[in-house]
């Protein structure tokens, strides 16, 4: 009655709003990481984080559930059955840099459900190491992050390797 | 002279079994940690054989510099065990599939496991290793007299021993970083630094909790064991494994007695019968010369004297 044209910019509207995110917390979803934990030790690692996006698709492979995507696992869905997205997403807002500090350990709250929970360093490791391991990603040490020159000498590895003898290696192992 | 001999026969026997029933030396083999004891749980399905421990190990320890740089694999071709230049190594072992088939390899990290009863201590004869009520078993470089008791002693074959020392040999082992970490309270060097946490570090009683939480919420995962809850008496290092422990390296045979009891008894009873066999050898003795004349071997030298002359 109104016209056409009222109908379709009402219309349009209200799709709009509807199609917007239901939480008022949409972050911008970085392209690229910089990891830098292990900075003694290693080189950071530039994480490609979009690419990562478009090869893995289902953020519930890294998030769990903190960004929306509904619980399957049966051990995690006893509780989460109804959790959505939450405020804290990226890997080191829940698992921390050192779990086992002495500070940590006195922080920890052993009746809680997730007092299995791994550190930063092992998140890391046994999410990204696993799912390359199935698909044929990096799995080498180095392949992510190069040793720095203090690394190469906590390794006895790369220009502190042990000078090579003839017989090294063959004796003093008792 | 009868109640002089019950007064004896009283004080011997009292005195032999208050030495022979002390409560502390038959305790002994029962005992289930300090409570406040702390241990690492090893999970063998998550072990990538990257060696990070042995370098942090070495580092820590300030042990001499290894043969082969910490990231070559080559290491792994040959089963090694812990000696004195490495308190801790990593082996890596093939194993089969239920059907047969090769299945991955696994990849088991090997340091002293801090047993709760630890027959290195009980067969110390210098009690130069102490059990610290954090958990960790140390001992004392400069008591250790070299004799080596302890390696044979071991059910792990753990401790290593300073062969290239030809003055001052003495063993050496793992300290779970006694000296500089868990004393106050830090996770030792190996925990720290493995990328995949392979190990957790905590309180044993929770680790047993966690481990069996594990088992519970993946057993596809895992064989259903804790390797060191029970074994010798329970050990403060407790592994979870994907595969069966035999084939990991593990020596599944050696029960759940701690090696105190297999001299635990004997050893108890040495007071009693260093009493009791004196008086009861001779009471013996005055029974069989009971009617027999007594006082003569005391005076046989004389008579023949006499008679000689």
């Amino acid at each position: 009655m109104y016209g056409v044209r009222s109908w379709l910019i009402g219309g349009t509207l209200m799709m709009a709003l509807v199609a917007a995110p239901p939480d008022g917390t949409a972050k911008p979803v970085p392209d690229s990481i910089k990891l830098d934990a292990l900075e003694n030790l290693y080189d950071s690692v530039k994480f490609n984080h979009s690419k990562h996006i478009m090869l893995v698709k289902d953020c519930a492979e890294c998030h769990h559930h903190t960004t929306g995507t509904l619980v399957e696992d049966k051990n995690c869905v006893r509780c989460h059955k109804n959790s959505g997205a939450t405020t804290t997403v990226a890997c080191r807002g829940c698992h921390i840099l050192q779990p086992f500090s002495a500070q940590a350990m006195r922080e920890k709250n052993k009746n809680a459900y997730h007092s299995d929970k791994p550190g930063l360093k092992g998140a890391y490791h046994q999410n990204c190491m696993g799912c390359h391991a199935k698909t044929g990603g990096p799995t080498g040490c180095q392949d992510c992050h190069p040793l720095k020159k203090t690394g190469e000498a906590f390794y006895n590895t790369g220009g502190y390797a042990p000078k090579q003898t003839a017989d090294k290696g063959k004796h003093g192992g008792h | 002279m009868k109640r002089r001999d019950f007064l004896k026969g009283c004080m011997i026997c009292g005195t032999a079994a208050t030495l022979g029933v002390s409560k502390k030396s038959w305790g002994a083999g029962s005992f289930e940690g300090y409570p406040e004891g702390m241990g690492v749980l090893v999970d063998l399905t998550k072990c990538v054989g990257c060696r990070s421990c042995e370098a942090a190990c070495n580092k820590e320890q300030k042990l001499p510099e290894p043969d082969r740089p910490f990231t070559d694999p080559s290491v792994f071709e040959e089963k090694r065990r812990p000696t004195e230049r490495a308190l801790t190594v990593v082996n890596r072992y093939d194993t089969k599939n239920e059907n047969g088939s090769a299945g991955g390899p696994v990849y088991r990290k090997i340091q002293c496991n801090h047993c709760n009863e630890p027959a290195c201590l009980t067969s110390c004869f210098v009690n130069a290793y102490t059990k610290t009520k954090e958990g960790a078993v140390v001992y004392n470089p400069k008591i250790c007299v070299g004799c080596r008791n302890c390696m044979i002693a071991c059910p792990f074959n753990v401790p290593g021993y300073s062969y290239s020392s030809a003055f001052n040999p003495v063993v050496k082992k793992c300290i779970f970083c006694y000296d500089t970490r868990l004393k106050f309270g830090k996770p030792p060097a190996c925990v720290e630094i493995c990328p995949q946490e392979v190990l957790t570090f905590g309180h044993r009683k929770d680790l047993l909790k966690i481990a069996n939480e594990r088992i519970k919420e993946t057993p596809d995962r895992y064989v259903d064991h804790v390797f060191g809850e029970k074994e010798v008496g329970g050990t403060s290092w407790l592994y979870l494994s994907g595969k069966p422990f035999e084939q990991v390296g593990f020596d599944t045979t050696i029960g759940n007695d701690p090696i105190i009891s297999n001299v635990k008894e004997f050893l108890g009873t040495v007071p009693m019968v260093l009493a009791i066999w004196p008086a009861l050898f001779t009471g013996f003795h005055l029974l069989s010369t009971r009617n027999k004349d007594h006082g003569d071997h005391g005076h046989d030298h004389e008579k023949k004297e006499e008679g000689k002359q």
